[in-house]
């Protein structure tokens, strides 16, 4: 159908979940709106796409930081909407973006759309971080993202025959590393005390950190409080 | 009447007249020090002796140089163990007084920029943690990743302007039994290698002025908060900052410009765990096959985890799609390290990287086989049980390098 004047109706052709109804949909970027950091993050938009020459993910993803700022500043809730769904797990969290003339941060506008998906168990939010759970029980356990052990060839096949390489030899690698909180341990970056932990699981339980966790993977969420909870009472 | 294309022309024909005193930016401690007055925050002041460098608006900051604690990165620790011992390496050839904690946790910035499983008190609550366990030890911390830099910086910003921030952390913080510190300056510990650089190159032992290489900026150490980056208009006129370019046309090497500078690396926090395919393609079709195209480099440099874990990495399966690559990838420190004659193994830990680096050393002219036999034997000395590990006892002293035939 050729696009006249009459069909011509960017963006707004048709509702893409008309399943969930409008008022949730608008509750959710209330949601967003509401947050302290919001006023900081976005002042409108000049469409310029200064943001998206010089954003990655614009590069390889059909993902546009002016598109999200756009939308956030029309506050049209129904792009809003699928911006949540479909896009915000693409951006690479660079920061690239905020070459904005207008003082825009529109990578820290997806962080904001992201915890709002996170807190509300979106389903597909959902399922992008199902491969991302031993990460998760990493930092929040160990109080580091990454450790040794975690580099497998099972998980990197991509990066060759050094992981192989590596995965034989790790603990005596390790045992070779001159820095004392590094040396020998394979489990965390570094060496870290107990009482340092029971620190950080405090703060996971005060802050409402552990609740976040309970929408995004229960199973997950069980097996972290009750390692925090015996060892903050041994503590 | 002067129009405004004028009155622009006319502005631009000025000498530009760089004064801290009219620099346009805010400077975040005076709000630090009003907090402090009134009681809400304490301010851990920057240690003597110090450096005092530009920023990106020419405020003036102050780089401690001794008495520091090292808040180490999860990446670089974990991953890229060379990095680390090449900072602690620098320090201890220098004689400086240094703490490497075990009361240090990540900033855990990695998993919120991944993930998002986080909320602003409870990364707020983290950050200052750790700075609270600083102070407590009367040292100064030196960051050693740039997104903990970066999202320190931006955590900063949210606690001086956001008073209910403020009261939740230090609600929780009181169940720590800590006070709500922060430090006068976020400092990088490429800005302490950086005003080190003309020591550094008293000491050198290598001659590197046969090296061409290009540097990756990494983006949180600039980007998320622009200010607080080092500046100097005697690299690229103040337009890019001045960290690692500056250390490495100290030490002789040539510093080859490459279009795609102001790109990521590809890292993309979530992408580089679970969804490499993005990774892989930004970081060899954006970077290091441009750099190759455009200036064919014996190394990259950068000054952040993420970056050199992405950048080295990516480049094997690559390799069997018949890409340019093959550009060894090393961090500032440990060409600083390097210079300075640190081992090869024991000190950069050079078999982490998996990009091959033995090109560059035989440019270098280092026999780097000859480190590796002898490498091999303290791996097989801990195999067998007869040493416990590698200690500082082993790795402090520079090597006088044997130069390859
Ligand atoms: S932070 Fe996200 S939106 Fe901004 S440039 Fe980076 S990938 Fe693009
Ligand atoms: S750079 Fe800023 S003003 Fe320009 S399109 Fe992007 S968000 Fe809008």
């Amino acid at each position: 159908m050729p696009t006249t004047m009459e069909n011509w109706n960017p963006g707004k052709k048709q509702e893409r979940y008309p399943n969930v109804p409008y008022a949730e949909k608008e509750r959710l970027f209330l949601e967003v709106k509401s947050d302290p950091r919001y006023e900081d993050f976005l002042y409108g938009c000049y469409e310029c796409g200064i943001c998206v020459s010089a954003c990655p993910s614009a590069r390889f993803y059909d993902y546009s930081p002016r598109v999200i700022a756009q939308a956030m500043a029309r506050e049209d809730i129904e792009r809003i909407y699928e911006i949540m769904v479909e896009d915000i797990w693409n951006c690479a969290q660079c920061f690239s973006c905020v070459r904005c003339p207008r003082g825009n941060n529109p990578g820290g506008l997806v962080t904001l759309l992201r915890e709002v998906a996170v807190r509300n168990g979106l389903q597909e939010t959902r399922e992008v971080l199902k491969g991302y759970s031993r990460v998760i029980y990493k930092v929040m356990l160990k109080g580091n993202q990454v450790s040794p052990d975690m580099l497998q060839p099972d998980f990197f096949p991509d990066w060759g025959p050094w992981v192989q390489q590596f995965s034989a030899n790790m603990s005596v690698w390790r045992r070779a590393i001159p820095v004392d909180t590094l040396r020998g341990v394979t489990d965390a970056a570094w060496r870290v005390d107990s009482k340092t932990l029971r620190e950080l699981y405090t703060i996971w339980f005060e802050t409402g950190n552990m609740e976040i966790i309970k929408e995004v993977d229960e199973g997950l969420y069980d097996l972290l409080v009750e390692v925090m909870e015996e060892e903050l009472e041994e503590g | 009447m002067t129009t405004a294309v004028e009155q622009i022309l006319e502005r631009k024909a000025q000498a530009v007249v760089r004064d801290p005193a009219q620099a346009p930016a805010h400077d975040i401690r005076e709000a630090l020090f009003e907090l402090e007055a009134k009681g809400e925050i304490i301010v851990q002041r920057v240690p003597e002796p110090y450096v005092e460098v530009t920023t990106k608006f020419g405020r003036t900051k102050k780089i401690p140089i001794e008495h520091t604690w090292h808040h180490k990165s999860c990446g670089q620790c974990g991953h890229i163990p060379g990095y680390s011992s090449s900072i602690f390496w620098l320090h201890r050839q220098f004689g400086l007084d240094y703490l490497d904690p075990t009361d240090q946790t990540s900033c855990t910035g990695w998993n919120y920029y991944a993930s998002a499983t986080s909320n602003a008190v409870a990364q707020a609550a983290v950050m200052v943690r750790n700075f609270a366990a600083a102070y407590e030890t009367g040292y100064f911390p030196l960051i050693h990743c740039g997104t903990s830099y970066g999202h320190y910086k931006e955590v900063r910003e949210q606690l001086v302007h956001h008073k209910e921030l403020r009261d939740e952390v230090r609600r929780v913080l009181d169940k720590l039994g800590k006070p709500l510190v922060l430090p006068e300056e976020i400092v990088h510990y490429s800005e302490w290698v950086h005003v080190m650089r003309h020591k550094i190159a008293e000491r050198q032992v290598v001659e590197m002025n046969m090296l061409t290489a290009t540097v990756h900026p990494a983006c949180h150490y600039y980007k998320i908060v622009v200010e607080d980056a080092i500046y100097d208009p005697e690299i690229y006129g103040g337009q890019r900052i001045a960290t690692i370019t500056a250390l490495l046309e100290t030490l002789g090497i040539n510093v080859a410009d490459y279009s795609t500078w102001f790109d990521c690396c590809g890292f993309g926090f979530r992408h580089i765990l679970v969804q490499r395919d993005f990774t892989r393609s930004f970081a060899v079709l954006r970077k290091i096959e441009t750099m190759k195209n455009e200036v064919n480099p014996d190394l990259t440099v950068t000054h952040d985890t993420g970056c050199v874990t992405t950048l080295d990495k990516s480049q094997f399966a690559a390799k069997a799609h018949e890409r340019k690559v093959g550009i060894p990838v090393l961090s500032d420190a440990q060409v600083a390290a390097l210079a300075m004659g640190a081992h090869p193994f024991r000190v950069l830990q050079l078999h982490w990287h998996s990009t091959d680096w033995r090109p560059m050393m035989e440019k270098l002219g280092i026999d780097w086989q000859k480190y590796w036999d002898e490498f091999e034997q303290d791996l097989e000395a801990i195999r067998k049980g007869s040493r416990k590990g590698i200690t500082w006892e082993d790795a402090d002293q520079p090597v006088v390098f044997t130069r390859s035939a």
